[in-house]
């Protein structure tokens, strides 16, 4: 969620420090060691989240067969015993890293037939295609705008850019989503207002959903691309006769885009959580209403499921965008 | 003298004389002094009728309602007045982002100051620790966070209550007005135990920068303790870089404030805050009967109040903030 606070400070350690990532990458047999080690750093990090979820979603107050009435003890016992839940909390969280080790994420408590990794399965694809539409859309869209608002700089497209930026950020989806459902769906009629399925049905979520993101992209790709076109390497190409236009295409993009590569990663965690809301306005079956539901039924082991797939998902584009980046980055190979 | 003349003799503006020519930024102060003038004395001159549940449900903006009292932006679905809810949602809002952007804070500015000054090994471990906080969901935590503590921290409040009647009327009277927001306290401890990651990594790329300054090596060469050169000589330095990430924290809270409050994770009734305002608004909107003042206002009065406080932090920023190209 703190989304605009770091980005001038990010900028900076980029281009004035060049203080390199990850300076162990200087060949192909770095480039392994360094895959491994990330591998094995994610791994604890999983095991640490699933851990930790799972010790407190065990001492929540109300447990997933607590009922208005309350239950005889041994049937309750016994409810317990057959989802594994019975025993000492010590006794409960040894079994259960027991089982996730052997990739087994057990049932739900609440919707009883289902186990947790088939739930997950249905309803994720869902969120990840509504979260990669938005993802593309406030890429694209903040680098294009951001780009733009730097070689108009100090007109008024630029002050209007940034201006607007500054308002998505501040208003939050769920004033935009209504928002976009009562012009968009109910006054012009347009588009559906809610659902999932056709195409139609995911313009406006995915909208809704990339909004502030895509002006946080855009003040980032402004402001560093305006550090960029001051630097030194500009002035000379600009001396030898290439336009501005081509100029920014061939020399000033490559380094400027590096601190919207590094927050690719963070963009992907904010979309993946953000959904839950826009599922919940455009009424769209998806793993956020999972998430939210699990956590009012106490459902232990389907919260436990959600958490440990979104903290892999995440885990493992950050590691895709680490790797982007020493691939992009030219000054981490001389550096090291 | 025509040398001393040719010369411009005045110091560099202060940043605070940059701030005060940021017309955007005063136009945020002033409108952010208003809403909080609003917040703390609207509730308490008007009547106490206002707050309480009346038979006149639904009422549009500016209609008076049957015991004659006008209603500044209608009613909601209890009979309560819109206008006395938004402000002490207002309160609510407003507080929990103060408080939340406080404790992260204290928390990032003594995790960033430590690891900034110790250097070496010691920070590269602590910075590796906050990339990896950075890559877990961490609303997900917030929201297990509050399921998991909600219910003790009510039992806390509910004995000191019990306690406090036999013994202090002050506390029972306290706990019993603090019981309704027990969910919002233990969200803001939640939001502010997490949302400390920024500050941490600003705080300490400026200790980094302070560090190699000479008046930290004579503070060093004096024999001060690496304790009191960080509270006497660096904490002073970094006053104006903290004040400027304050003022951009408290939106970011008040969002996950409302964010938590619009799933129903958050503020219960009868308390309000601008998050569960807009939740109820956008229950009984509909193509057929609009009741359009129940979402307008209080996304309008929401999304102003971050605006000024983003624009607000910008100014700051661009005034104080050495690294951020402006001057």
């Amino acid at each position: 969620m703190t989304l605009w606070t770091s980005q001038k400070a990010v900028i900076s350690r980029l281009l004035l420090h060049c203080q390199p990532f990850h300076p162990m990458i200087r060949s192909f047999s770095g480039m392994v060691v360094f895959v491994l080690r990330r591998l094995f750093s994610s791994l604890v990090v999983m095991f640490c989240v699933a851990s930790l979820t799972f010790l407190l979603a065990r001492s929540m107050k109300g447990g997933p067969f607590d009922r208005d009435r309350p239950m005889p003890e041994h049937l309750k016992g016994e409810l317990e015993a057959k989802y594994k839940l019975g025993g000492s909390l010590w006794q409960q969280y040894t079994a259960f890293i027991a089982d996730l080790l052997r990739g087994d994420l057990r049932v739900s408590t609440k919707y009883r037939d289902w186990r947790v990794d088939e739930l997950l399965l249905q309803k994720l694809p869902t969120s990840l295609g509504l979260g990669l539409a938005a993802f593309v859309l406030a890429a694209f869209g903040g680098v294009l705008a951001g780009a733009w608002a730097a070689m108009r700089r100090d007109t008024w497209i630029d002050f209007g850019a940034m201006f607007g930026a500054l308002v998505a950020i501040s208003i939050p989806a769920f004033v935009v989503g209504p928002l976009l459902i009562a012009v968009f769906g109910m006054w012009l009629g347009w588009l559906p207002i809610g659902g999932w399925g056709n195409w139609k049905q995911v313009i406006l979520p995915a909208v809704c959903l990339a909004a502030p993101y895509l002006a946080y992209v855009a003040r980032l790709m402004r402001n560093s691309l305006i550090e960029v076109l001051r630097s030194d390497f500009m002035r000379t190409a600009k001396a030898k006769g290439v336009g501005e236009w081509q100029a920014l295409a061939r020399h000033a993009m490559k380094v400027a885009i590096l601190p919207v590569v590094s927050f690719l990663g963070p963009l992907a965690a904010n979309l993946l959580t953000g959904s839950m809301v826009v599922e919940s306005i455009f009424n769209i079956p998806g793993a956020g209403t999972i998430f939210v539901n699990a956590i009012q039924n106490r459902d232990v082991m389907l919260l436990v499921g959600a958490v440990i797939v979104y903290c892999g998902l995440l885990v493992f584009f950050n590691f895709i965008v680490d790797v982007a980046y020493t691939l992009l980055d030219k000054r981490i190979r001389l550096h090291g | 003298m025509a040398d001393a003349g040719s010369r411009w003799l005045g110091s560099n503006p202060s940043g605070w004389a940059v701030l005060k020519r940021n017309r955007r930024a005063m136009l945020a102060l002033w409108f952010l002094v208003i809403v909080v003038a609003l917040a703390i004395f609207g509730p308490l001159m008007m009547q106490d009728s206002m707050s309480q549940p009346s038979d006149a449900v639904f009422l549009a903006p500016l209609q008076k309602g049957a015991d004659g009292v006008m209603h500044l932006c209608g009613t909601d679905v209890n009979g309560q007045d819109l206008f006395h809810r938004l402000l002490s949602g207002a309160r609510v809002s407003l507080g929990i982002g103060l408080v939340g952007a406080l404790v992260s804070l204290i928390i990032g500015t003594l995790y960033g100051m430590v690891a900034g000054y110790a250097g070496g090994k010691v920070d590269e471990l602590m910075m590796r620790g906050v990339d990896i906080l950075y890559s877990v969901p961490r609303i997900l935590f917030i929201m297990i966070f509050i399921a998991a503590l909600d219910s003790e921290f009510k039992g806390w409040l509910d004995a000191l209550r019990l306690w406090g009647q036999s013994n202090a009327p002050v506390m029972e009277s306290l706990a019993r007005d603090l019981l309704p927001y027990s969910r919002v306290l233990v969200m803001v401890l939640a939001i502010g135990l997490i949302e400390w990651l920024t500050m941490a990594r600003i705080v300490r790329g400026q200790v980094l920068v302070l560090r190699e300054m000479t008046f930290v090596t004579a503070a060093r060469a004096m024999g001060q303790s690496a304790w009191a050169i960080l509270r006497k000589h660096l904490l002073p330095n970094l006053a104006t870089v903290i004040l400027t990430y304050l003022t951009l924290t408290i939106p970011a809270v008040i969002l996950t404030e409302s964010f938590l409050s619009f799933l129903g994770l958050g503020i219960e009734d009868p308390a309000a805050s601008w998050g569960s305002l807009l939740k109820d608004g956008a229950q009984v909107i509909n193509p057929i009967d609009s009741k359009w003042w129940l979402l307008a206002f209080p996304a309008l009065l929401m999304s102003l109040t971050l605006l000024a406080l983003n624009f607000l932090g910008d100014g700051l920023r661009d005034a104080f903030d050495p690294r951020s190209g402006g001057n």
